[in-house]
């Protein structure tokens, strides 16, 4: 790297510290609230919302600090983290979806060669092949692999939940530290910060669906698929998480509305997103994907809306800024 | 010492490949001589029920495991016989074997077995019919407890002919203990222990 560069870089980073003193600081005001709302609780009655609230919070400390850890250490750091992410998703996803014995090569591909490799591509930055790897390889050669197992028992269904699972939690999800491989003029070195206001938005619009239906939930959107969603929660969420996308145009190659318009869009998708996933924990009869994040559920809980955004909110950059 | 050693090795290390924790649904881990039966479509079948249990029960719990493969090679006597602590039957048996009386030993000294009533690993989907070795051990000790124990995802994860662990999230749904009603027909204790296994099976995909 030339001198100019590093004074590049060392600018992005600071911007990219000064966004995670504000978590901190978000995360304390919070941390405190939920410590008041006990308090305040009668002697010896406790609340399942609010320890629900509290351990989903304590869970938030640990992922923005794990998030913190890998913008630290740098971009590879960041590829391994989604790599890790992908993998326990989809490890969560295939579990509770039939496959039969034939199916198991076709496993064993997913897991083993189609998701180390596609972040490796993301890894040396090439387009042209992580772009198609998923929806064009691994979408001909796993059920050429099935084939072979000889065993045509719902045949279709399975080949295709595999596929589909593989889009979900590696392609779509692999689209977050694609980010890095984007080349945009004058925003060159700071590309964690796309990641950086992808999250915020997409994770914040999470939160504050939460907490508006909570507060003010009172008509439910579709209880058939998500039980706790509501319209005032969808609305009120979605727009506070644009606003502060739009205020944090400053991270971004954006201006303030654009980065507003485009906040807006992926909490949308990140939304319907959720939705999706929760059609199909219903369907399945579950009420989570797992029970590795205390409070949220499983990985692909978590993640559901940032895999319907981050494709999405990749192409719009590509598009329009590079 | 290094069969303990190998033994916590193997243990965590399904537990950690796996995921799996157990889900005691029907009943609590207890010191009295059970038979844990199971579905089988695994090798590491046994090994998932034997690494979830609580060490105590653990150190008293015997996988019953076909001697054919396992007398195959030093290794593989040695993990069966020293560090898993199996008791070895011959599943075509010839004369002069005792596969009953070689299990009722350990029922006798207050230890437990883990057994795969089909017989061998299925390929397919449910359970296959049972052998007719658990109502014989009935028979023969009326007051010991089967605990049905589903198996979920491990035949998948590593099916027969497998090699590598595909890694699935597993777990060990352990129902409510079965004991030989007095006058129970052979069938009709078969078809009971079959019914409840089959019932702790995760919904039908």
């Amino acid at each position: 790297m030339t001198d100019m560069e590093h004074i590049i870089a060392g600018i992005g980073s600071n911007e990219i510290l000064t966004v995670f003193i504000g978590l901190v600081a978000v995360l304390l005001l919070s941390s405190t609230v939920a410590g008041i709302l006990r308090l305040r609780l009668p002697k010896g009655v406790s609340s399942p919302v609010i320890d629900n609230l509290t351990s989903r919070i304590n869970a938030w400390w640990v992922m923005i600090t794990i998030l913190g850890v890998a913008f630290w250490i740098g971009n590879v750091a960041v590829i391994v983290l989604f790599a890790f992410i992908s993998f326990q998703a989809l490890r969560e996803y295939i579990s509770v979806t039939y496959t039969r014995r034939g199916d198991y090569r076709a496993l064993l591909w997913c897991f083993f060669f189609f998701l180390p490799l596609q972040y490796g591509l993301i890894g040396i930055g090439w387009y042209g092949l992580f772009s198609i790897l998923i929806p064009v390889y691994a979408f001909l050669l796993l059920p050429i692999s099935a084939t072979l197992g000889a065993d045509t028992t719902r045949f279709l269904e399975r080949a295709a939940k595999v596929q589909w699972g593989l889009m979900i939690c590696v392609y779509c999800v692999s689209h977050v530290p694609a980010l890095l491989a984007l080349h945009i003029p004058g925003f060159e070195g700071k590309n964690m910060q796309l990641i950086l206001f992808l999250l915020l938005t997409v994770q914040s619009s999470d939160v504050f669906q939460y907490v508006w239906g909570k507060l003010f939930g009172r008509r439910k959107l579709l209880p058939s698929i998500s039980p706790s969603k509501t319209l005032e929660g969808l609305i009120g969420g979605v727009l506070t998480s644009s606003l502060v996308g739009a205020a944090l145009w400053w991270i971004t190659p954006f201006n303030w509305w654009q980065a507003g318009v485009i906040a807006f869009t992926v909490n949308v998708l990140g939304f319907f997103g959720g939705f999706v996933l929760s059609a199909i924990k219903r369907d399945r009869g579950i009420k989570d994907w797992g029970s590795m994040i205390e409070g949220h559920g499983g990985m692909l809980d978590r993640v559901d809306s940032v895999s319907f955004s981050a494709p999405i909110f990749f192409h719009i950059v590509r598009y329009w800024w590079m | 010492m290094l069969e303990k050693f190998l033994a916590s090795a193997f243990c965590g290390l399904i537990k950690t490949l796996t995921g799996a924790r157990p889900n005691w649904r029907g009943t609590v881990p207890a010191p009295q001589p059970r038979v844990y039966f199971a579905n089988h479509r695994s090798h590491g079948d046994f090994l998932i029920i034997w690494a979830l249990l609580p060490p105590a029960l653990r150190a008293k719990t015997h996988p019953v495991a076909g001697a054919d493969y396992w007398l195959k090679g030093k290794f593989r006597r040695y993990l069966i016989e020293r560090v898993f602590r199996g008791v070895l039957i011959n599943r075509n048996v010839k004369r002069g074997d005792d596969p009953i009386g070689a299990m009722l030993a350990p029922l006798d000294a207050g230890d437990s077995l883990i057994v795969f009533p089909e017989g061998t690993r299925n390929q397919g989907d449910g359970l296959l019919p049972f052998k007719p070795g658990i109502r014989h051990l009935a028979e023969k000790r009326p007051q010991t407890e089967f605990v049905p124990v589903w198996i979920e995802n491990l035949g998948r994860a590593m099916p027969k002919g497998g090699l590598l662990l595909v890694p699935l999230l597993c777990s060990v749904t352990l129902g409510e203990p079965i004991t030989l009603k007095p006058d129970e027909k052979r069938t009709d204790f078969i078809a009971r222990c079959r019914n409840a296994l089959l019932a702790l099976e995760p919904d039908e995909q």
